[in-house]
């Protein structure tokens, strides 16, 4: 595994892309043909099975390291990574061993027929023969998740480099439900076989955040369409079956049964690109709603009443089996309107209507209606645009509504972990309730690392109380804190729970006096609960 | 029996000899640990501290500052108390401060580190019943990189950037590590500038007879494109800033205790990070405190609600104590 742990390394200590995309292609370039297909499958989010738990893995650590537990869980919350803690906590490897990545992958997946005393031994036998990065990388695979700053888009490139070809066939081959035990290297990626997987999704194209409408131009090389807030899917239909693929390449074809009488409407060789929404009588419901369903496997019959869900299209990138990502966005538009109309009205598929505008102006007016209609924003396609693959700027915009904001005193204050373990990152948001601050938030994000770290020096010399890692602080700063979307919540003093709750501003201008009260907080539920 | 030392709101009080050790707030009489800010503030009416920290002192708190001077292991009385300043290991010139009143010994770590670093007064452990210590690093999972397997690292780095004709941009604190540093790194490999506010660190050190290498520093006359391929020393502010910016191309790192761990690394976005602190690693903490036989151990800045408990579990009587040193070795000095 030490060429592995290279490659690990290089990547891992530079922040530059074209770095990444070197250590990669000569990883590629020299690995052997089963180590190159698990370091793909691993940095797309294929991993082994677990074959130990995590709780397990802690109790062993600890005990190899001679710490007690509750130190051991102390450590791991402030290095925030369970892989990273064992391998530091550890002591040095007595004779390390130099065994291939593949290798090290099926000792891991011999486990799961061994008793619990054989697993413990081999585990803490394979520590004590790893020096410590290799230890890392082998506590990863034991956990699962490889999160390396490697996106699939950055393997392509590699990929492409090592082999000569081209980066757009590589994705698409890499998508779908392959594992290093079902498929060869030759299989995957040598082989120029694009339909040996009736179930491949296309890459999903994304759009930028709208900076500015000047950059558009006239009006009329657009179209404008709702940003419905449901998940983003992709249906396809060949040979008779479907499978809906969501945006993080999740199958979820089983989770969403109303959906499948769409085999029976749509011709084969059909792919939508959409957003799966809960909806009943003729309107979306709010996100919420389709929360429920999100990671339900098997779906109750009560549930299937109070959030059915449909697809709402927004392009059609395969037609009669043809690739048709090419063509101009209107073209596919008019195809994907045609389909829909043969379908029965009642089946759960619905076309994203467009929204209709003559000027920019007209548009920022129908923008304003997003929330009242569930919806997170407009998009903007420009009608002669391909389907691209990936974040691309320039053909297609998400002009979002602007957040919901409130202003907030800043009660208690906890060091983050992982990159910020140094730093007090994690705060818990109050309002005023008569004389008294009611807690009803907690935010992570959105401020500056030297906003970071001038808190952190204040909340040091003004802490008033400890409870383990959380210090509560006096009632000074004040906060603006955006969210999407606000609900009821009794199992919140508050009596609400936001959505991608973050703070916006530091705002060292507003005496702590003026910070919103929970009176406002239920105001806004009111009206947008 | 009472207290030798009080925990103050302006710092660490002795009633006996009325001074305060390390005093975060304007006093009468400071003794001072070392020279790093958080520790020797300015607005003291008097000074004490060893004469190797003295000049340092001086060249921050400016030369009205009033700075007396007691040598290593030498016994001076103030009040009713005996005191002796003996080496940390931390810096050039640091101390711990050994505080005895009527047959009780308590003694103040300062910051500290128990690797001989080749450049500061190596530590010494010392017999007391009291122990008041930091624990920046408190936690197991900190063990810092062997000396020469550090200087191993640094060296290809720099010798590999050299050999592909990039500068190499090292971030670290400019009293202390970048002078540890360059006495670590191989000079040979290539010349190596230096950001002023080190510079100015390197040329009081030079003066008072420690042994540091050649280097140059960086001025905005300086043509730097005369020294392909050097090692650039900057203070870790300094790296982040447009002073960095004249540089390319370069592969950058920083040098701290922080590096252990990946996610701090990866937030620092630096090419590389090289683990080594002037702090003592969890080894370290252990073996230093057990060390001094005390029974009773304060424990000052870093991970001390964590670090109390476990000294709790190996039988001390261990408490926190607040104050406002913060031993950041990520803070730009």
């Amino acid at each position: 595994m030490k060429d592995f742990a290279t490659l690990f390394r290089r990547i891992d200590q530079t922040t530059k892309t074209n770095a990444k995309v070197a250590a990669l292609s000569d990883y590629f370039g020299s690995a052997t043909d089963t180590d190159k297909l698990w370091t793909i499958a691993l940095f797309t989010g294929r991993r082994p099975k677990r074959t130990v738990t995590a709780t397990k893995l802690r109790e062993w650590a600890a005990e190899a390291s001679g710490v007690p537990l509750w130190l051991f869980e102390d450590s791991y919350s402030i290095v925030g990574d369970l892989a990273e803690t064992i391998s530091l906590i550890l002591p040095d490897a007595q004779k390390v061993e130099d065994r291939s990545l593949t290798d090290w992958i099926h000792y891991i997946k011999s486990l799961s027929t061994q008793e619990e005393f054989e697993r413990k031994e081999a585990i803490v036998s394979a520590w004590n023969r790893l020096p410590n990065e290799q230890r890392f990388l082998f506590n990863k695979l034991l956990t699962g998740g490889f999160r390396a700053g490697v996106s699939a888009k950055l393997v392509t490139r590699a990929l492409s480099q090592a082999t000569g070809q081209d980066a757009a066939i590589l994705t698409h081959k890499l998508m779908g439900q392959w594992t290093p035990d079902t498929i060869t290297w030759q299989t995957l990626i040598e082989d120029d076989d694009p339909t040996a997987d009736l179930s491949r999704p296309y890459p999903f194209y994304l759009a930028h955040a709208l900076e500015s409408l000047d950059q558009l131009g006239d009006p009329t090389n657009w179209n404008a369409e709702r940003k419905w807030d449901g998940i983003r899917g992709q249906m396809i239909v060949r040979n008779g079956e479907h499978h809906i693929w969501s945006r993080g390449e999740d199958l979820m074809t089983e989770r969403f049964p109303e959906l499948a009488q769409l085999k029976d409407f749509l011709p084969n060789g059909t792919v939508i690109d959409g957003e799966l929404l809960a909806y009943r009588d003729g309107s979306p419901l709010s996100f919420n709603a389709l929360q429920k369903r999100i990671g339900r496997k098997t779906v109750p019959k009560k549930l299937l009443n109070e959030a059915p869900v449909v697809l709402m299209a927004y392009d059609l990138l395969e037609h009669e089996g043809r690739d048709i990502r090419q063509k101009a966005f209107k073209d596919r538009r008019k195809l994907l309107t045609n389909i829909i109309e043969s379908t029965p009205e009642s089946s759960p598929l619905y076309l994203s209507s467009n929204v209709s505008f003559e000027t920019w102006q007209d548009l920022a007016r129908e923008r304003d209606r997003s929330r009242e209609l569930n919806a997170e924003g407009l998009m903007l396609k420009r009608l002669d645009s391909p389907y691209l693959s990936g974040r691309k700027r320039g053909d297609w915009w998400k002009w979002k509504i602007d957040p919901l904001t409130i202003d907030a005193v800043m009660i208690y204050a906890q060091a983050g972990h992982g990159r910020r373990a140094n730093l007090f990152t994690d705060y818990t948001f109050a309002v005023w309730n008569g004389n008294e601050l009611t807690p009803f938030t907690k935010a992570y994000s959105g401020l500056t690392d030297a906003e970071f770290r001038e808190i952190t020096g204040w909340v040091r010399k003004n802490t008033l109380q400890r409870f383990g890692p959380v210090r509560q602080v006096p009632p000074h700063h004040v906060f603006e804190i955006a969210f999407e979307g606000i609900q009821a919540s009794p199992r919140h003093k508050s009596g609400v729970a936001l959505r991608f709750p973050r703070m916006l501003r530091w705002r060292k201008d507003k005496p702590v006096a003026e910070a919103n009260t929970l009176a406002d907080l239920k105001e806004m539920l009111d009206l947008y609960g | 029996m009472s207290d030798v030392l009080q925990f103050t709101d302006r710092g660490i009080y002795c009633p006996a000899g009325d001074f305060y050790i390390d005093p975060w707030k304007p006093v009468d009489r400071a003794l001072i640990t070392h020279g790093h800010a958080d520790h020797a503030r300015p607005g003291m009416g008097a000074y004490l501290a060893t004469p190797s920290a003295k000049p340092v002192m001086q060249m921050r708190l400016g030369a009205d500052a009033n700075i007396e001077t007691q040598p290593y292991d030498s016994k001076v009385r103030i009040g009713g108390a005996d005191i002796s300043f003996h080496p940390a290991g931390h810096v050039p010139g640091s101390a711990q401060i050994k505080v005895s009143v009527d047959g009780q010994s308590w003694v103040v770590s300062g910051d500290y580190k128990t690797v001989d670093d080749g450049l500061s007064e190596p530590f010494e452990p010392i017999k007391c019943h009291a122990f008041i210590s930091e624990c920046t690093f408190g936690l197991p999972v900190f063990n810092w990189t062997p000396q020469d397997e550090l200087a191993q690292q640094i060296n290809t780095w720099w010798s590999s950037n050299k050999s592909e004709g990039r500068y190499s941009l090292l971030g670290a604190y400019a009293l202390g590590k970048a002078q540890r540093l360059l006495t670590t790194v191989d000079p040979s490999i290539g010349p190596i500038l230096t950001h002023g506010a080190i510079e100015n660190t390197n040329e009081v050190l030079r003066a008072q007879g420690f042994s540091l290498p050649e280097t140059i520093r960086v001025t905005p006359d300086l043509n730097i494109k005369d020294y392909p391929g050097a090692l650039v020393l900057g203070t870790p502010g300094a790296l982040s800033q447009s002073w960095a910016n004249r540089f390319k191309p370069s592969s950058s790192a920083f040098a701290s205790g922080w590096m252990a761990l990946r996610g701090v690394r990866r937030r620092r976005a630096a090419d590389q990070g090289f683990i080594v602190s002037d702090h003592a690693d969890w080894q370290g903490l252990n073996a230093a405190i057990a060390a001094t036989g005390a029974e009773k151990i304060f424990v000052t800045h870093g991970y001390t609600s964590q670090f109390r408990r476990w000294l709790e579990d190996q039988g001390y009587d261990a408490h926190v104590v607040s104050t406002d040193y913060t031993g950041d070795e990520d803070a730009g000095e």
